[in-house]
């Protein structure tokens, strides 16, 4: 029977877990599972999961999903899975889409799925509409739309799959769908057995490793002063390492301040650095990227300092200024210390 | 060893951008146009590698640049002769209308780039994780599917795992989620998607500039579009997720009333 709608569950990798001793899940795959269920509703169709990996490391993840709203809880178990390769993945699902037949596939959209979804997409014949945002439903007969960020958020783009018996892929953007909005139910596990072979695997990964543990921890902080590109300078650092000390709040950093080595890689907030969710968020010279947007966004108050009126920084901020943050962050300091 | 880096031409980041009349696509004539700046990395790991396979006595290496797009993303492949690249390959597309970039869908794009790269041969192929446009971040891994290449994708570093022939490896460094990292060991001929903050980008000399003027730029042309398997039907602003409210009035002024917010509604005074 036809699924409908599938979505590929990710796990985090053994031996992270190991190593942090923390959920199974990749959280983002949970909000893929919310996602696949809604759309899967709103086009009355089954909702089913899938699972990869060794046999063994796979079951009782299998056996926690079979207690979802799905209609079946698919298995993929081989050892050639123990490990993530783009190439297993890539193999496996494909044959798992032959067999299952849905018309979506829905994944998280994590680093893994940016390293082998295209592929799979691709030999599908198919195209992933990756990041997506939300999830619109219209027309007749009601077919769904999805929202993806153009220009690191300054514009929506909304996108159709329009190939005829093809099958959609698309994959959910970090916290636009809520994991607890994750229907409980009752569903079937099936056990799938993929054809691989050892020798179509073409890459070696060794152990994924952490470089020093982290000493800053920037999801505890109540007041957060952020910096970014608008910074110009890393002598200007100064400044936003006065206001921070004026606020006695930690400073962080968008990627590009990191990458400049401006400041160490444990103060990047964002998709690839620290979530936080303090009480106050003090964004100075930051456009407001997506990906640095997911690891903010979760702050009570959001208050942005930034030259560009348009940045997308401002569609999440409380408070805005549109100004100079060189005339306004030394006054800022100086008004906060009195 | 011959490595091709594939770069894409984008609107500057400050552009201030404009949709078209028919609402799918952002209009294009205002605006100015700059390298990639994920694919700025994949050109400085290639000049970078260039040097390492010299030192490493792995031979002379060549870096060729590859962009697809209408008459204006000479400038950019310009710009990376000028850092540095030994020649450029230039698939022309129409500058709108049917066969354009923005019609063409991201398989199809993928499609013209892995063309060029196959009449090259080339042991390695770079380019950025993502666009600062479009965001797809998938172009990298869909060439190295076209192209039959095994891919690695996030990386952070390349090392010569062994010395040079035909079935050597390479070794990387991959950035995963949160803080890890991992290495992963890629046969050659590969693919590789490149993260930022692995290397720090060069600027072109004035030298480079001079000679970039000097080097091969050809052009090469443009398969005919397949069928796109997806669609955009509606570009526009976001909407605000928030009510923002927007201070005004000198830097005194703001600091003032920011400092009124911060003691009494934020509470962190």
């Amino acid at each position: 029977m036809s699924a409908g709608v599938l979505v590929v569950m990710e796990t985090k990798d053994v031996r992270e877990r190991r190593a942090e001793g923390g959920a199974a899940w990749h959280r983002v795959s949970l909000e893929a599972l919310a996602a696949g269920q809604m759309l899967a509703a709103e086009l009355g169709v089954a909702c089913s999961a899938g699972v990869l990996g060794a046999s063994a490391a796979i079951a009782p993840l299998a056996a926690e999903l079979s207690a979802r709203r799905l209609e079946t809880v698919w298995a993929v178990g081989d050892d050639l899975l123990a490990v993530y390769t783009a190439d297993g993945w890539t193999i496996a699902l494909e044959q798992l889409i032959a067999q299952v037949e849905p018309k979506f596939v829905v994944f998280p959209h994590t680093y893994q799925v940016r390293d082998y979804a295209p592929a799979l997409a691709t030999r599908l014949g198919e195209v992933l509409i990756g990041d997506v945002a939300a999830v619109q439903m219209a027309g007749e007969p009601r077919e769904p739309l999805f929202v993806r960020q153009w220009m690191q958020g300054k514009l929506n783009a909304v996108y159709r799959h329009r190939k005829p018996g093809g099958v959609c892929l698309l994959s959910v953007q970090a916290g636009s769908f809520r994991a607890d909005a994750a229907k409980a139910g009752q569903s079937q596990v099936l056990e799938f057995a993929p054809k691989l072979a050892a020798e179509k695997i073409r890459t070696a990964p060794s152990e994924p490793i952490r470089e020093a543990a982290r000493t800053v921890d920037l999801s505890v902080a109540e007041v957060i002063v952020g910096v970014g590109r608008g910074i110009g300078e890393q002598e200007n650092l100064k400044l936003v390492e006065n206001l921070a000390q004026a606020l006695g709040a930690e400073l962080a950093a968008s990627r590009p301040i990191c990458d400049a080595g401006w400041l160490p890689l444990e103060r990047q907030v964002g998709s690839s650095g620290q979530t936080v969710a303090p009480k106050l968020y003090l964004a100075v010279g930051i456009s407001g990227a997506i990906q640095h947007l997911v690891g903010m966004k979760g702050a009570k108050t959001v208050i942005a300092i930034n030259k560009d009126a348009e940045a997308p920084i401002f569609e999440v901020a409380d408070i805005g200024v549109v100004g100079d943050l060189f005339e306004v962050v030394p006054a800022l300091t100086r008004a906060i210390r009195g | 060893m011959k490595i091709v880096v594939a770069v894409k031409q984008v609107p500057e980041r400050e552009a201030v951008l404009r949709v078209t009349p028919d609402g799918r696509s952002i209009d294009e004539s205002d605006v100015a146009w700059t390298m990639n700046e994920p694919d700025a990395y994949a050109l400085e790991e290639a000049l970078q590698l260039k040097q390492r396979a010299a030192e490493a006595g792995l031979g002379e290496a060549e870096v060729v640049v590859l962009s697809a797009g209408p008459e204006r993303v000479q400038s950019t492949l310009r710009e990376a002769l000028a850092k540095g690249a030994d020649r450029a390959l230039h698939v022309v597309t129409p500058e709108s209308g049917e066969g354009s970039l923005a019609e063409r869908g991201s398989l199809d794009v993928a499609r013209l780039l892995a063309e060029a790269v196959k009449g090259e041969q080339p042991e390695l192929v770079l380019t950025g994780l993502q666009s600062d446009d479009l965001g797809a971040g998938q172009t990298g891994v869909v060439m190295a599917e076209l192209l039959g290449l095994p891919h690695a994708t996030l990386v952070l570093q390349v090392e010569f795992a062994g010395q040079g022939g035909v079935g050597r490896r390479i070794k990387v460094r991959r950035e995963l989620e949160d803080g890890w990292t991992q290495f992963v060991e890629v046969p050659l001929p590969a693919l590789l998607t490149i993260q930022s903050g692995g290397n720090r980008l060069r600027y072109a000399t004035l030298m480079g500039i001079k000679r970039a003027r000097q080097k091969e730029m050809r052009e090469l042309s443009a398969a005919t579009p397949t069928q796109r398997v997806d669609e955009v039907v509606k570009v526009s602003p976001p909407l605000r997720l928030k009510q923002t409210e927007m201070l005004t009035g000198a830097a005194e002024e703001i600091a003032a009333k920011l400092v009124e917010r911060l003691r009494f509604e934020v509470k962190v005074l």
